[in-house]
């Protein structure tokens, strides 16, 4: 295969217009062709910049090196030093603002898709059969983990690694956290993907409880005094969903962006053979511009509607990744930008039937950095919509904050813990992810659960 | 899995099941729900607790078959299992919240209809070990479908059963009762109802009239019911409230009712569509042009 050193092999994916219609992977993957090739691209630099990029710190050009040998197997024991999930990782991470950012090939030309390589790896260990290897030393002490997602299988995965006697509590009745419920299927397959990054979880040594909801079905502190547990883990993720607070916003056709995923990923209402219903729409409307909102839109459009992303500033500050942005548009979602909701119309049987938006214009810089949205006066007008998403992030779920003594919050009612071992005000007990910075990503969230992991066993070992 | 111990049909196409469920059992609190789901396919299924058993590490669960998914749950028999039971969810009723002695000083008055029974009794059963006494009434369309009679009777201080078409004891509903109890000088300081929306609504009505605070328990559309998804959100004065995790139980004078009943409706298409399937078979799949 010939190679421009400045470029990066292209990586396959499904046609915008057949994939706009099914729920499989948009993005199909490197081949060991491929791989091998792009895998030549890196330059093993000395002082890699591409590994302090990594949240996790992944020995990037250790295991590119391995590619480039068609050793996956060795490729994949570097990274399972550091991550438990590069399956998942290799799919949703924000690479171009992270590792690849830094890639000194980036300088003058692209960087070295360092993501769709570890995916690679990720894939065909899978399908070799490779499986992490589990501690062979044994600690003899427990430890409870709440929350089954990125954070809570990092933190696990570490832990059993170390010999620890490692069980998760999940509330809902599948492993994988926003994995499973949130990230959709033509994102991050679930049986071929999570179900089998969690399968190698297990084959760590890691027992998955599922429907136990800690704070009600038992607490922290009975986990502590009772079921002999030596130190709790909190990933337990974000919660309730933010609405904007606009006249309308209970009508029927209006949905959180977590409960249309949740229906679509998790109940496989997508799927005719699953009992759970979805609206799917004629005419949706999404409003926000993060990965979620994107995920929401992608899953209307494939459930048959016209979709708009509904955004109050430009395209420039989406804080959707590009490459999701990108696949929206190709797929065919309209972008209203520089528009903001006031109103849900609603007719007589109580259903959406249109939203009154109002154009913006950008102002001065406000405390994030970005130039305020302001109203531009009289420019009101009716989107014709008969469903809109609320994709505006989550605030904390109160289920364990309000029910563990001695673990306190910050005012944004998000836990409050240690950023470099995520020890909270309460002793034995641990926190991080979305539960403790409120909704951020998959990779951040890993890497709280790594900083975790490595609290919580210097405090068992004093 | 959850075992099922013990199937009963009550009546009215309701049904009594005990699930073998010992970390719910061990916790759950009257006013709470849980959350079933048959099998892999099926919906999550929020369902009222109305009675537990922590020492057997069952807890009973009690529905109406009104869709698809609970006349499947209704196939369902003593020895099978369901996949998934999670529990218990919202928060335990406010009375038994109240200290003991306060709550001994309220002249309290349950009004259920229908299904909404179920999570009553286990509230009236938790005042009688208590020692605190309250006055039950039960609303019915007519004697043949009433549930949990003599239940309720053993735990109650005064039971009074209201039928519709005056088939047994009081002819009237529920608000009818409430206003004949008064005619005959009784007076409460606190109504609690449970039932259909459309009778917790009426109800409401009536006590803000007479100026009797009011619970009621709210029973909207949920999918995970922890506190994720949003569904259940109910209008209860200036807030949006989440019936998983800020209820069941909200002040019945500020919830929006005819907000809540046209949210319950919202899949009802869908429902009826499911409902036929499983009655008639694989011929109802839409795409007809008469079911919209």
């Amino acid at each position: 295969m010939e190679v421009d050193v400045m470029k990066r092999i292209p990586v396959r994916e499904q046609d915008p217009k057949v994939r706009a219609t099914n729920f499989d992977e948009v993005c199909l993957g490197y081949n060991k062709e491929e791989a091998m090739a792009e895998a030549t691209r890196c330059l093993q630099c000395k002082n890699p910049r591409c590994v302090q990029g990594c949240p996790v710190n992944i020995d990037i050009p250790g295991f590119i090196k391995e590619v480039g040998e068609d050793n996956v197997a060795g490729a994949y024991k570097v990274i399972s030093k550091y991550s438990a999930l590069p399956a998942v990782c290799g799919r949703v991470c924000p690479q171009e603002s992270q590792c690849e950012s830094m890639c000194v090939r980036g300088i003058k030309g692209d960087a070295v898709s360092i993501g769709k390589l570890e995916r690679y790896v990720a894939d065909t260990a899978r399908e070799q059969g490779i499986k992490p290897e589990p501690a062979t030393e044994k600690k003899g002490k427990k430890v409870a983990v709440i929350g089954s997602g990125p954070a809570g299988l990092t933190c696990a995965g570490d832990l059993a690694k170390l010999g620890y006697d490692v069980t998760i509590f999940e509330a809902l009745h599948k492993a994988g956290g926003v994995l499973s419920y949130g990230i959709p299927e033509f994102r991050l397959p679930k049986d071929r993907v999570v179900a089998a990054e969690v399968e190698n979880v297990k084959a760590l040594g890691v027992k998955i409880e599922t429907n136990v909801v800690i704070g009600k079905a038992t607490t922290i502190d009975e986990l502590l005094n009772d079921e002999g547990f030596d130190a709790v883990f909190v990933g337990s993720g974000a919660g309730l969903p933010r609405f904007m607070g606009i006249p309308g916003e209970n009508a029927n056709g209006v949905f959180s962006a977590n409960e249309y995923l949740t229906r679509s990923n998790l109940m496989k209402a997508f799927d005719d053979k699953y009992d759970t219903p979805i609206i799917a729409g004629k005419k949706v409307a999404v409003v926000g511009g993060g990965n979620v909102a994107m995920d929401a839109a992608r899953t209307a459009l494939r459930l048959g509607a016209e979709v708009h992303i509904v955004y109050r500033r430009s395209e420039e500050e989406l804080p959707a990744r590009v490459e999701e942005v990108h696949h929206a548009k190709e797929e065919g979602i309209v972008f209203d930008l520089l528009t903001n909701p006031t109103e849900i119309l609603v007719d007589e049987n109580g259903s959406v039937k249109g939203m009154t938006c109002i154009r913006m214009e950008l102002g001065e810089p406000d405390e994030s950095g970005r130039r305020r949205p302001v109203e531009i006066a009289g420019s009101e007008f009716t989107l014709d919509v008969d469903t809109v998403i609320m994709s505006l992030g989550t605030s904390p779920n109160p289920l364990i904050s309000s029910t563990t003594k001695g673990l306190e919050i910050n005012k944004r009612k998000c836990i409050i813990a240690e950023e470099e071992n995520g020890q909270t005000t309460k002793e034995g007990v641990y926190a991080g992810g979305d539960a403790v910075t409120g909704a951020a990503t998959v990779i951040l969230a890993m890497g709280a659960g790594k900083a975790a992991a490595k609290g919580i066993d210097e405090f068992l070992s004093k | 899995m959850f075992k099922i111990l013990k199937k009963e049909y009550l009546a009215n196409n309701i049904w009594l099941m005990d699930i073998e469920a010992p970390r719910v059992a061990k916790h759950c609190q009257p006013g709470q729900f849980v959350i079933v789901k048959m099998d892999e396919e099926g919906e999550r299924i929020p369902l009222t607790v109305c009675d537990y058993d922590r020492e057997k590490g069952t807890v009973t669960i009690v529905f109406q078959t009104v869709g698809a998914s609970t006349m499947e749950m209704a196939e369902y028999e003593v020895g099978e299992s369901f996949e998934d039971f999670v529990g218990p969810l919202g928060c335990p009723s406010e009375l038994i919240e109240m200290p003991l002695d306060e709550l001994k000083k309220e002249k309290i008055l349950f009004v259920c209809g229908g299904v909404g029974t179920a999570p009553v009794y286990p509230q009236v059963k938790w005042m009688k070990e208590h020692g605190v006494d309250v006055d039950v009434i039960i609303g019915a369309r007519t004697k043949d479908i009433l549930i949990l009679e003599d239940e309720m009777r053993k735990v109650a201080a005064n039971l009074y059963i209201a039928t519709d078409d005056g088939s047994y004891e009081f002819k009237g509903n529920g608000c009818d009762k409430i206003k004949d109890l008064y005619a005959q000088g009784k007076s409460y300081t606190k109504v609690v109802a449970i039932g259909p929306m459309i009778m917790m609504k009426f109800v409401c009505l009536l006590t803000k009239e007479m100026n009797i605070p009011t619970i009621v328990s709210m029973n909207p559309i949920m999918v995970d019911g922890t506190g994720m998804c949003g569904a259940c959100r109910l209008q209860v004065g200036d807030e949006i409230k989440f019936a998983c995790v800020d209820g069941p139980e909200f002040d019945g004078h500020l919830v929006d009712f005819d907000q809540a009943m046209k949210r319950q409706a919202m899949y009802k298409t869908e429902e009826g569509r499911a409902k036929l399937k499983f009655e008639e078979g694989d011929t109802h799949h839409g795409g007809c042009g008469q079911c919209h």
